[in-house]
Formats: structure tokens, sequence, C-alpha cells
């Protein structure tokens, strides 16, 4: 009896593994194969045409990469700023209790309430407009947390050996930090930084009311125009199309770039971790 | 020199500091916003009704109580999805599985999270729905079940991952004893382990119930939208997240009707925040009680 239940016990557990391991094949399955159809390079770098229903998807690439700088301008130096302070500098306060605090709620804060306050702060208050500048400030706020705890890991991370070698040859704190702490956290703070592009190029409602449009046949030129993206494209295309059916080979075919463009970023962030973990290891 | 310094911990300080001024502005801004639209409608009515309808050309309806029951029922829905599957995936994961599978199946479950959500919302729209539509012969799978399906996935990597360090968190002299004590490995890990690291999963349950909760897209794409008090899982709901999203865009800046989308941002706000300070708190005891 007792090996009766350990045997569906275990059974259960094996099953639950491959149901989720199916459930991601599954995903990135149909994703792959019905948009690796529509899939060319002329996809990739034309223009919409005949209201959406041919040509590419050019200006939405554009867009998405241009928003997802634009955020990481923002929100890294800022981030980075902030974890610096928080592994180096603070000491465990009121204070600083209060900020990890704040950083840990702002990560749980739902994207469509920072497009709700970006609409408010960004184009009204401060008059920016709907455009690639308020969602790009928005975005960098919603993408803070992320940043922060990534860099403070990766600051983490160097050895205290570092610091007090730079500060036992005479270097200001400040000293220490750029020339013996900062470098060897750089891949670190990389990779955070990819993973936080990553995600704000899958972003979709922040950006909905901040400045994403639904159609513009050209790349913006400017932070002060409009923009096309390719999570809001996809939406389109999926939900708010007049011709539904029609487009749904070229909703698959943007679903794909996008989970494409997603998956070499996280690849890359992987491949960084992977070479510096095998550094430090090399190092010791 | 001595001065650069200064300036410069001054500048760190000061960018650390940002984090409390966003959520604290976060908090403002929506409040102050939300606040205008009860110059025109009762709180009363905001809280108690289930009538939102803001357009409508006799009296406009602004009852949030629908769109709330739909959000917690299709974030419910994804937990009884989520939850036993998860933390099965988690307990197989660090109790039986080899050191390759792990490291294989890992980062391949946590790539589901990293699939964006309107990638989710569209797969909802074009695979799982019709098929819903099939199984259940409905005219159309834009439900709340698609929604719980669909949210079950995005929740799964956070529970997984977040189970297992649960799990691994439970030291191993306590399944040593348990198996000592002649136990087999499925015993321990429902008679030691499992109990040893439920506070742990509890949080990871709660962080990702947050999430379901402030979920966007894939609610708004995959659920219907239909504005009404649902009736069961096979019936459209609009959540509040939704409602924002499809709304936002069209009512004039400065209406009613506006200020009453940022008084349900404040409520989405509030709620999500709740969920997630407990998880934090749950988190927190239960690591200080380790300590």
């Amino acid at each position: 009896m007792k090996r009766f239940w350990s045997l569906i016990g275990r059974s259960y557990l094996v099953l639950c593994t491959l149901a989720a391991f199916v459930a991601l094949v599954f995903i990135l399955g149909i994703i792959t194969s019905r948009g690796w159809g529509v899939m060319s390079w002329e996809f990739l770098t034309a223009m919409p045409r005949k209201g959406m229903t041919e040509g590419g998807i050019y200006p939405a690439i554009a867009g998405t990469a241009f928003v997802s700088m634009l955020t990481l301008i923002f929100s890294l130096p800022l981030g980075v700023g902030a974890a610096i302070y928080l592994n180096e500098y603070a000491e465990d306060s009121k204070g600083t209790r209060l900020i990890r605090l704040a950083i840990r709620n702002l990560s749980g804060v739902p994207s469509v309430v920072y497009g709700l306050f970006g609409v408010v702060l960004f184009v009204t208050l401060m008059k920016l407009g709907t455009n690639l500048l308020s969602a790009g400030l928005t975005m960098g706020l919603l993408t803070l947390p992320w940043i922060i705890t990534a860099s403070e890991e990766a600051l983490r991370s160097v050895p205290r050996a570092y610091r007090d070698g730079a500060l036992a040859l005479g270097a200001t704190r400040w000293q220490a930090i750029r020339t013996a702490v900062l470098p060897p956290a750089m891949p670190g703070i990389l990779t955070g930084a990819i993973l936080g592009l990553s995600r704000a190029a899958g972003e979709t409602a922040p950006i909905l009311f901040t400045g994403a449009a639904f159609y513009l046949p050209y790349v913006p030129k400017s932070p002060t125009d409009q923009f096309m993206a390719l999570p809001y494209h996809l939406y389109i295309l999926a939900t708010q199309h007049q011709s539904i059916e029609k487009v749904r080979p070229l909703a698959y075919g943007t679903a794909l770039t996008l989970v494409g463009l997603v998956f070499i970023l996280n690849l890359g962030a992987f491949l960084i971790r992977y070479r510096m973990r095998r550094k430090l290891e090399k190092a010791r | 020199m001595r001065r650069s310094e200064r300036l410069i911990e001054w500048a760190l300080a000061a960018s650390a500091y940002a984090s409390i001024f966003v959520l604290a502005g976060i908090f403002i801004l929506l409040l102050w916003q939300g606040a205008q639209a009860f110059k025109e409608i009762s709180i009363f009515e905001f809280v108690t009704s289930a009538r939102w309808d803001p357009t409508s050309p006799e009296k406009a309806g602004y009852g949030i109580i629908s769109m709330v029951f739909s959000t917690f029922l299709v974030s419910l829905g994804a937990m009884i999805i989520t939850i036993p599957l998860g933390v099965g995936v988690a307990a197989y994961l660090s109790e039986f599985a080899d050191y390759r599978v792990r490291e294989l199946l890992k980062p391949a479950i946590e790539v589901l999270a990293s699939v964006p959500s309107v990638v989710v919302g569209f797969l909802g729209v074009a695979v799982i729905g019709p098929w819903i539509a099939r199984t259940f012969n409905i005219p159309n799978g834009l439900n709340a079940l698609n929604g719980s399906i669909l949210l079950s996935v995005m929740c799964l990597p956070t529970v997984v991952s977040l189970s297992e360090d649960a799990f691994r968190a439970v030291p191993q002299e306590y399944r040593q004893g348990s198996l000592a004590l002649g136990a087999n490995s499925w015993e321990t890990l429902i008679g030691v382990t499992l109990p040893g690291a439920a506070p742990g999963i509890l949080a990871a349950v709660m962080l990702s119930l947050g999430r379901a909760i402030g979920e966007t897209m894939t609610v708004l794409m995959a659920c219907g939208n239909a504005p009404a008090f649902p009736t069961d899982f096979l019936a459209a709901v609009r959540t509040m997240t939704a409602t924002i999203a499809i709304e936002l865009g069209e009512v004039p800046q400065g209406t009613t009707h506006f200020y009453a989308l940022f008084a349900v941002g404040f409520a989405l706000f509030i709620l999500s925040f709740a969920v997630n300070l407990v998880a934090d708190y749950v988190l927190h005891r239960y690591q200080g009680r380790r300590r």
C-alpha cells in the first residue's frame, strides 16, 4: 500500500513536469510553425500596406527598438545609481529598509497602472504629449525595480577584497567603486539591462495610452513622434482589425518576430552570465 | 576631492530614494485623479454597485463590483490550475529529478516567463478560444476559462521557481531524519518537506496571484470583455485591468468617466499592493524564523 501511493505520487509529479514542458513546446511550436510562413526579409523590412493586410512590420520593429532604448536610457543610470548606493554606501537603516520595500512593491504594481501614471504625469502634467518620450519614461519607471535588483546582485557578487584592496591603496570610496567594483560587476549589470530591454520590448499596457499608434507608415524620427510597436501591432491584428481572419497569418508572423526578439535578448543575457560565471570560477 | 565624493554619494542616494518617490507618486496621482470622480458619483455606488455603464444615455453607472469579481474569478481559476501543477513541478525538480534534468528543465520553464503577455493573449484568441468553443459547444471561447488557462501558464514559472527555492531551503537533516525512521521518499515529501516549505510556497502563490490580478493584455484579449456580473467560468468577463485598457483610450480627459477609470486604477493598485504585502510578510517572517 505504501509503495502504491508512493508510485502514484511520484507519477503525478512527473506528469506535472511533463505537462509544463509540453505547454512550453506547444506555445513555441505553434508560433514558430504558423509564423514561419510569412517570415521573410521583406516582412521584416517593409512598411505595412493596404490597411495592414499586406506588407511588413518594419515600423513596428523600429518603434519597439526605439522605445526600449529610451526605456533603458531612463532606467539604467537611475537604477544602477540606486543599486550602488544600496550595496556600497547604505547602512541598514529605516531609510534603506523603506527603499527596499518600495522597490519590491514597485515591481508588483500592475503595468496598466504605470500606464495611468504615465498619462497623468508625462502626458498631462508635464505636457510631453503622447509619443516615444512619454512611453519611454513610463516604461523606464516600470523597469526600474528590475534594473535595481539585477545591478545589486551583480555588485554583491564582487568580492569584498576588491574594495579593501583599492581602499588600502589610498583610493576614495567612489574611486574604489569606479575602478575596482564596477568593472567586474559590469557583465552582471549588462545582463540585467538586456533582460530589462527584453521585457520592455514585450510590454503593451504602459504604451497603450502614452504614445503607441495604431498605424503609422513611417519610422519615428524624433522622441516627440508617435510610434508603432510590435506588441501593440500584434494586439491590433489579433483583436481590433476589421478583417481579423485575413490578417491572422501576419499576426503569427508578428508574434514570431516578437518572441524571437525577446529570446535573442534573453539568450544574450544568458551567455554573458555564463561566461561571467566561468571567469569568476577561474579567478578563484 | 572631498566635495565631489560627497556630491556623488548624494546623487546615488537620491537615485535610491527615487523609488520611494515613484511609489508615493503613483499612489498620490491615482488618488488625486480618482478622487475627482467622486464629485459626481457616490463612493457608495462605486464600491457596491455591479453596473458599470458610463456611456449609458439614461443614467451612467459606475459600480466596480462586477469587474472586481471578474478579476478574482479569472485569477482564482488560474490559481486552481497553477498551484497543484507548479508545486508538483517544483517538488519533482527539487526532490526527484537528477542534476542534469533539473539544469535543463528549470531554465526551460523559466522561458515561459519571457513570452510577452500579448503573445499569450494572442494564442488565447487564435488557439485556446476556438478549442474551448468546440469543447463546450459554445459560439465563442473568449471567456473567464480562457483567461484562467492563459494566466496559469504565465504564473507557472513564478510558482515553480519560488516553490523550488522553498523546497531547497528545507534542511537536508529533516529529510534524512524522516528516511531514517523508515519513511519512503514520497512520505518524506508529504510529511516533512512539503510542510517545511509551505510558507515559501504560500509566498510564491501570493506573488503570482498579484501578477494575475494585475495582468492586462492577456485578460483583455482572451476574456470576451462583457461588462456584466460573471455567472460561471464560461461567461465572458471584463476585469479591472481590461476595463481601464479598453476605455481610457476612448474617453475625453477631464470627464467623470475619465476620472472614474483612475478610481478603478487606484482600487487595482491597492488590491495588488495588499496581495504583494502579504506575500512579502509571509516570506520575511518565514526567513526570520529560519535564522
